[in-house]
Formats: C-alpha cells, structure tokens, sequence
C-alpha cells in the first residue's frame, strides 16, 4: 500500500508538472473558443489543485474507474486493448530467453573452454553490444520485407506476428541469462556440496541435475523475475518497430501528447505488475533453496 | 536492400516450406472487375492510416480524422481533387444577395448510412450540436460567423439553437451570418459542416455514446463493423449513394503507429498503398515505385515570424534584408531533398485565387540584403530562433542561421528549441525574444484562410501581433464582396501589403505523398493530404 500511494502520487505529480497546456497541445494552432476549453479543463478537473485532483483520481480508482483520456476514451479500455498485446510478446520474449538462455548458459558451463562455449561467449557478447533498433530493423528488413518469413508489422497474423518481435526483445536478456547460468554453474560445480555429493557415488546426472543446477538457477530466477516486470512494462523501441499496439506505444504516444490519465493509468498497474514479479520471485526462491523456506 | 538474384533464389529454395505462412497470408482481398469501358470497378483494398483522434465531425479537427470522414461523409460543398476548387455536392444551390443572408438548397432523395432521408434539419442540428460550448467540439470556432453563435459560447448558455440558423422547408434551409462573408460557400466543405442523422444523437443534441465508433454517416462508404482503435478500420461501399459511387467495394485503413511501419508493409505486399512515407526514404520509394509514387502539394505554410512585441525587429528593412538574405531553393534541396518547396508568397499555390511569385522580397539578393540591413541601422545583440521540437526543424533552422551569419553579418545567433506545447504557449504569451518558425494549415481552400487568421490586427490566431489598418481593411472589404472571386481580389491586395511589411517571412509549402503497388489505380492525393479513397480502382 505505502509503495502504491508513494508510487502513484509521484508519477501523478511528475506528469502534472509538465509545462504546456494539454488541452492547448490538443487544440494544436487552432486555439479552441475560450467557453470550449473551458468545459474541457473542467470536464478533466484541470483547474482543480493537484491534491484535489489526486484524491478524485484515487477514488476514481478504488471504483476501479481511470478516468477518461481527453478523447474522451476510458483508460481502463485502452489498457484492456494494450495489455493483451504486451502480456504476449512479453511471455514469448520470456520463454525465448529464458530456455535458450538457460540451454546456452548450462551448455557452455558444463563443457568450460570447448568450442560450445567460446561461441556463447562471443555471440552474447556480440549481440549484447548491438543496440536494439539496430537488431530489430535489420531483422525486420530481412527476415520480414525481403524474406518474407515473418509479417513486417502489426498483430494480424496471431502468435506469428509476435515472433519475431519477440526475438528482438528477448535477445539482450538471452545473453544476460545465459552468462549469469554460466558463471554460477561453473560456481556451483566447485562447491563443496558437489564434491560431496560426487564422494557418495551420485550419478553425474543427479549431481549436476539435481544438486549444481537448483543452486546455481537462484541467482537466474532473480534476473529472470525482475526483467519479466520489466518485459511487461512495454518495450517501446520493439514495439514502435514493429507496430504492435502495446503499452510501451501507449505510454510513449501519451507521454508525447500529455494524455495524463493514461500515464498515469498505466504506471499505476504496472506498479502492482511490480510488485507481484517481485512476490512470485520471492516465492521460486523458497522452492530452490530450501534454507530459505525453513527460515 | 538485399540483391534480387539473392532473394529469388533464396526464395526458391524456402518456398515449398514457407509457401503457406507467406506474410500477410491472412488476408483475402477481392480484385476488381474490368467494365465494358475500360474502368474497374469493386474489388478491395488496403491503405496505410493514423489513429485517428475525433470520428465525430463537429470535434473532428485533425487531417488523420478527415482522411476516413472524408470517406464516410459528403458535405454541401467538395472541392476539386485537383484544382481545389469549390462546386456543390449535396447542396443544389448557395445563394446570397447581400452574402449575409445565405439561402441553401440540398439535393432531394440523400440518405444516411442507416437509411434516414438527409434534410436541412440533418444540417442545423449538426451546426447546433457543434457550436454548443458545453458539447466541448473543437471545431466550434468554425461557427463564430453565425448569428447566434456568441449566446451557445456564454458560460451557462441558455439556448442551444443559434439564431442564425432557420429551417425553411425539408430541403432549404437559411443561415444568417453576423457580417457578409463572400467566402461562406468555400467553407461549407470543411468537415465541420458535414450533416448528421438523428441517430448520432441522445437527447437534447448531445452526442450518443458509442456513435463515435461506427459513425453513421452520409458518403460514398459506410462502416463495416465498428473502429478497432490502433488497429484498423474498415469502410464499404455505400449502396444507396446519390452521388459518384465509389469504384472498390470495400477498403481498409490499417492503423500504424508510425509512417515507416505503413511503408514497409508496402514494401512487402502486405497493404496496397502507403499514405506519406518516412523522409530518408523518399528518393529510394520513387525510385522503386516510379509510376506508384503520388506527390502533390499540401496545405501547410511554414514561416519564420517576427514577434511586433520586440521593438529589435520593429524596422520593416530588418525584416527584409533577413528575407533576402535566406536562400529558401537552396535549404529545401539541401536539407529536404526537395520534400518541400520554397514559398514565394503567403498564400499557399494550392488554393483558387494564389499567386506563385507574389512575393518580391523572398528572392535570394545577399547584396540588396546587406543593403536594406544598412539601412536599417544594423542589428545588435544575439538573435535568438524559436522553434518547437522535431527532427526536421533544426537541421533547416541551422542552415538558415548560417546564410544570415554570412550574408548579414549576424554572427551571434542562438537557438530556442522547445517541446510543441510549450512552443507554442510561449509563442501565445509573447515570451519568445526573436523569431519564430511556425506553420499553418488551410481550413477551406480560399485566400482568406491564410490571410485573415494570421493577419488581421487582434486575431487569437495572429500570433506575431501584427497589426495593418490597410490589411484589415482589405480583408473587410474582401468579406463584404458581392462574390467569391471579387472576394480574392481583395485579399490578394491584403497580401501585397503584407508581403511588403513581411511580419512573416514565407519559408517553404509542404509535400505530401502516397505510394501504391500494381493492385491499384487513380491514387490521387486531395488538397487536404487526404487519399481519395471513392476514386481508386482496383485491378488485381
């Protein structure tokens, strides 16, 4: 609750402080007739305090109301549209880093200095190095408008169109995840636990399986949770790219245009987006490292 | 772009495996049917949009919003795709004898979307509706020439019907304006204007929620389900049309975030034309697209304007040698690659009634320049230039800076570049301490609205302070000419005068552009930038 209030009110306050009128910035040069504006001011408590205005806000909210954008379309709508979209490439992002990252980092762990892993640290670094942009329209171009493989831009085609766009994102993860699995892999198997293991005569399999792997996934799952918050939160350049009508188009375009309710609709669940990631990552570390459970 | 031969054969090896998920192999889109005469008819197709903002007519104030209202509504008056003149479309006559008093006749037999005749009252309701202040319409302001207007903008208005309007007959109707207005015609095809059916309404006039996601509408194409935000929407031929029909069956305006998204979908055959393309990629789409590559003059006006607060810049000799000393041909080619072209006069060459080289004082003349700067007394201090956030001012801005840095001498110049609306309040509040560069976009296509709106001495939208007894005075008399073309004689000498004084100096006139694949054909671009979407023939 604290981190909600504090969370909401700051970024409330943040995107009110904006110089710049927002009903002129709708009007454009064509400034509206003073009576006009001055029904839409009121109609979006505009000339309201900004206390006034919050606790309207806040209360609006605990109806589970948004508010309206100053087209007059309810927030909770566009972010009912957005979500959907974002929650998606999100999980496809996520699944593609997390087991290839996964894969390529215990890969190349178990097999120290062999070809397998000199060519995960190299790509990783590679890719790691390319910007975004830079990956997704090169992947755009030729995947998609040359190739043909994958649609250009847009939602159309189901989970195809995700695809690709979902690749884009995921890749710089992929690296992260796969040299963290790596690096504590290789950690794990110099335990003691492991050695210990090894001298009552486990199979190999159940030791790496069973004993290196649950430990060295820990500090994984908390990268892994954090970028699944972060991953929800829209990826703006990915999007924009590849025209997917998410919440990172819907927050940069608000932003652009002062739409206050939606920024300040959408930060505020992804606020509780947040905190949930957060929870559910707490909770996976208590099934991975029973110390923690019986704590 | 990757070689041909590369793609072919890269193609040919993939293409048992990926022949079926080939992109965009979700739509199926009817071709067209060859008629007897050469021309094609029905068929389907696809064109790349924005978002629109408003669906609504009378809140409608933006080009993406005309772009599909334009689609789904006809209005009194249309304008020539190409020459933008005006002629009657609904309306079957305009008449004024003192042009105050303004008698419309509407064409018999029209119906709505949903079958409900169009009459005069389709008309004055939709003008009421609009005007209503508390309806919060943006483009209320259109209806300010109305008697009756003021009392619908009061605080607590205490009517809703201006009392300028009269319904004569079920197809006449009256419109009383506050002072003549010889341009009154033009205006009627704004969009602003366009008629409306009851069924858009709940109650006392006010809009009924939802009508904006399928508006019902009176044009050439009707809805086809409701307006999928940020998606698509999808329009089909109105069957019970009076007017020109349209030539496809059915078209889809497919929402993009950005102009490049729309443009590489093209590039791909996923969409049939892709209205405007991203500017680094001009000279590359026409030279792919050759005969599919659209180009046409918009309405925009860029100018630098001389803020008349700032005594600095109150000699007219300052303003001209800076005029003078901008080599406009030179930074359109140089920094738009011709995208654009260097105006020559403050009325933009789109519109009835313009003249291309009105302007003597815009030529590039570096010696005069100097000369009218001298005579001006010099310029002291740094010059500051205003201009809003956005990739393609700066780099025009600097080169401009450079030419007045080497022809006059000005060695101290600094720039003000701000996010648009605070641009634009600052510009409004007479903050700003030099020149700024600004734009404006035509509302109906006649010389009055480049003129009046920016110049007239108090006009909310006159926003250098300009103020000329002589330019009012023609504009007044313009207004009160016994037609719309003794009207134009009149403004154009308002424009003498002010292209004389050059508060402003014209910079350059917008482009605006489409481009089509081989499945369509008659893309032509109207004076408002907007796809002509009833014309297009499909004939894949």
């Amino acid at each position: 609750m604290p981190v909600f209030f504090g969370a909401t009110f700051l970024i409330f306050a943040l995107v009110y402080a904006v110089p710049g009128d927002p009903i002129d910035a709708l009007a454009g040069d064509r400034p509206l007739p003073p009576a006009v504006r001055a029904e839409l001011r009121s109609r979006y408590h505009l000339d309201d305090p900004l206390l006034v205005r919050y606790g309207k806000y806040v209360s609006g909210l605990a109806r589970g109301d948004f508010g309206t954008n100053f087209r007059g379309r309810p927030v909770s709508e566009i972010m009912k549209q957005r979500f959907p979209v974002t929650i998606r490439l999100a999980l496809l992002a996520f699944a593609f880093e997390a087991v290839l990252g996964l894969v390529a980092g215990l890969v190349a762990g178990l097999r120290r200095r062999s070809l397998m892993d000199s060519l995960v640290l190299v790509s990783t670094t590679v890719v790691v190095a390319v910007p975004v942009f830079v990956l997704g329209y090169m992947a755009q171009k030729l995947l998609a408008v040359e190739l043909g493989w994958f649609p250009v831009v847009g939602i159309r085609d189901g989970w195809r169109s995700y695809f690709l766009p979902a690749v884009v994102l995921g890749s710089l993860s992929l690296c992260y995840v796969a040299r963290l699995a790596r690096a504590s892999l290789i950690e794990a198997m110099r335990a003691d636990y492991v050695r210990t293991a090894r001298a009552k005569g486990l199979p190999e399999r159940r030791v790496v399986g069973v004993h290196a792997l649950r430990n060295s996934l820990i500090p994984v799952v908390t990268f892994l949770g954090v970028d699944l918050g972060s991953l929800l939160s829209g990826a703006i350049v990915t999007e924009g790219i590849f025209n997917l009508p998410g919440i990172g188009q819907a927050t940069f375009s608000a932003i652009q245009t002062q739409e206050y309710a939606t920024v300040v609709g959408i930060v505020t669940a992804l606020v509780l987006i947040f905190v949930l990631a957060n929870l559910l990552v707490d909770v996976l570390y208590a099934v991975l490292d029973p110390r923690i459970r019986y704590r | 772009m990757w070689p041909r031969r590369l793609r072919r054969s890269l193609a040919a090896v993939l293409a048992a495996g990926l022949a079926g998920c080939s992109a965009g192999g979700g739509t199926d889109l009817a071709a067209g049917e060859r008629l007897p005469d050469g021309q094609w008819r029905g068929g389907s197709f696809v064109v790349s949009a924005n978002e629109p903002e408003h669906l609504v007519p009378a809140n409608a104030t933006t080009t993406r919003d005309g772009q599909i209202l334009s689609a789904l509504f006809t209005g009194l008056v249309e304008y020539d795709p190409k020459t933008a003149e005006p002629r009657n479309a609904l309306a079957e006559s305009i008449h004024s004898d003192d042009q105050r008093l303004w008698t419309i006749r509407i064409k018999d037999g029209w119906t709505f979307h949903n079958g409900e005749p169009v009459t005069a009252r389709s008309f004055v309701d939709a003008w009421n509706f609009a005007a209503y202040a508390p309806n919060a319409n943006g483009n209320s302001g259109y209806f300010n020439k109305v008697e009756g207007y003021a009392a619908l903008q009061a605080e607590r208005p205490t009517t809703r019907e201006m009392t300028g309007l009269r319904v004569v007959d079920d197809t006449t109707f009256t419109v009383q304006l506050k002072d003549s207005f010889s341009q009154f015609p033009i205006l009627l095809g704004f969009q602003a204007f366009y008629p409306m059916p009851k069924a858009a309404y709940d109650g006392d006039l006010r809009i009924r929620p939802g009508y904006e996601e399928a508006p019902i509408g009176n044009g050439p194409f009707e809805m086809d389900g409701r307006w999928r935000h940020d998606e698509s929407i999808r329009l089909r031929r109105f069957a019970a049309y009076r007017g020109t029909p349209a030539a496809a069956d059915a078209v889809e305006f497919r929402i993009y975030s950005k102009t490049s998204g729309g443009y590489e979908d093209l590039l791909a055959g996923n969409i049939d034309i892709a209205h405007d393309i991203p500017p680094d990629q001009l000279a590359a789409a026409q030279a792919e697209f050759k005969s599919g590559f659209v180009e046409r003059r918009s309405s925009a006006f860029y100018y630098l304007g001389f803020p008349q607060w700032d005594n600095a810049f109150a000699r007219k000799e300052l303003r001209q040698a800076i005029s003078l000393a901008i080599d406009r041909k030179a930074i359109v080619k140089a920094i738009y690659d011709n995208s654009r072209d260097p105006a020559y006069s403050v009325i933009n060459p789109l519109v009835p009634g313009s003249r291309p080289n009105a302007c003597r004082l815009c030529d590039y003349d570096p010696a005069r320049a100097r000369q009218l700067l001298a005579a001006a007394g010099g310029f002291n201090g740094p010059l500051t230039l205003w201009f809003s956030t956005s990739a393609e001012n700066e780099p025009a801005m600097e080169a401009a800076a450079n030419m007045l840095r080497t022809n006059l001498g000005i060695s101290d110049i600094r720039f003000e570049v701000l996010d648009f609306a605070q641009f634009l309040s600052l510009v409004k509040a007479r903050k700003v301490t030099g020149p700024f560069f600004s734009s404006w976009l035509m509302d109906y296509p006649s010389p009055h609205t480049y003129i009046a709106p920016l110049y007239t001495a108090g006009a909310a939208t006159n926003r250098t302070g300009y103020a000329n007894p002589k330019v009012d005075e023609h504009i007044a008399e313009g207004d009160r000419a016994p037609s719309v073309a003794a009207g134009i004689t009149a403004y154009q000498a308002a424009e003498d005068v002010i292209l004389d004084d050059l508060p402003v100096l014209p910079l350059w006139f917008g482009k605006t552009r489409a481009v089509h694949g081989d499945r369509v054909t008659h893309v032509a671009i109207d004076p408002f930038s907007r796809i002509r979407v009833q014309d297009i023939q499909v004939v894949g």
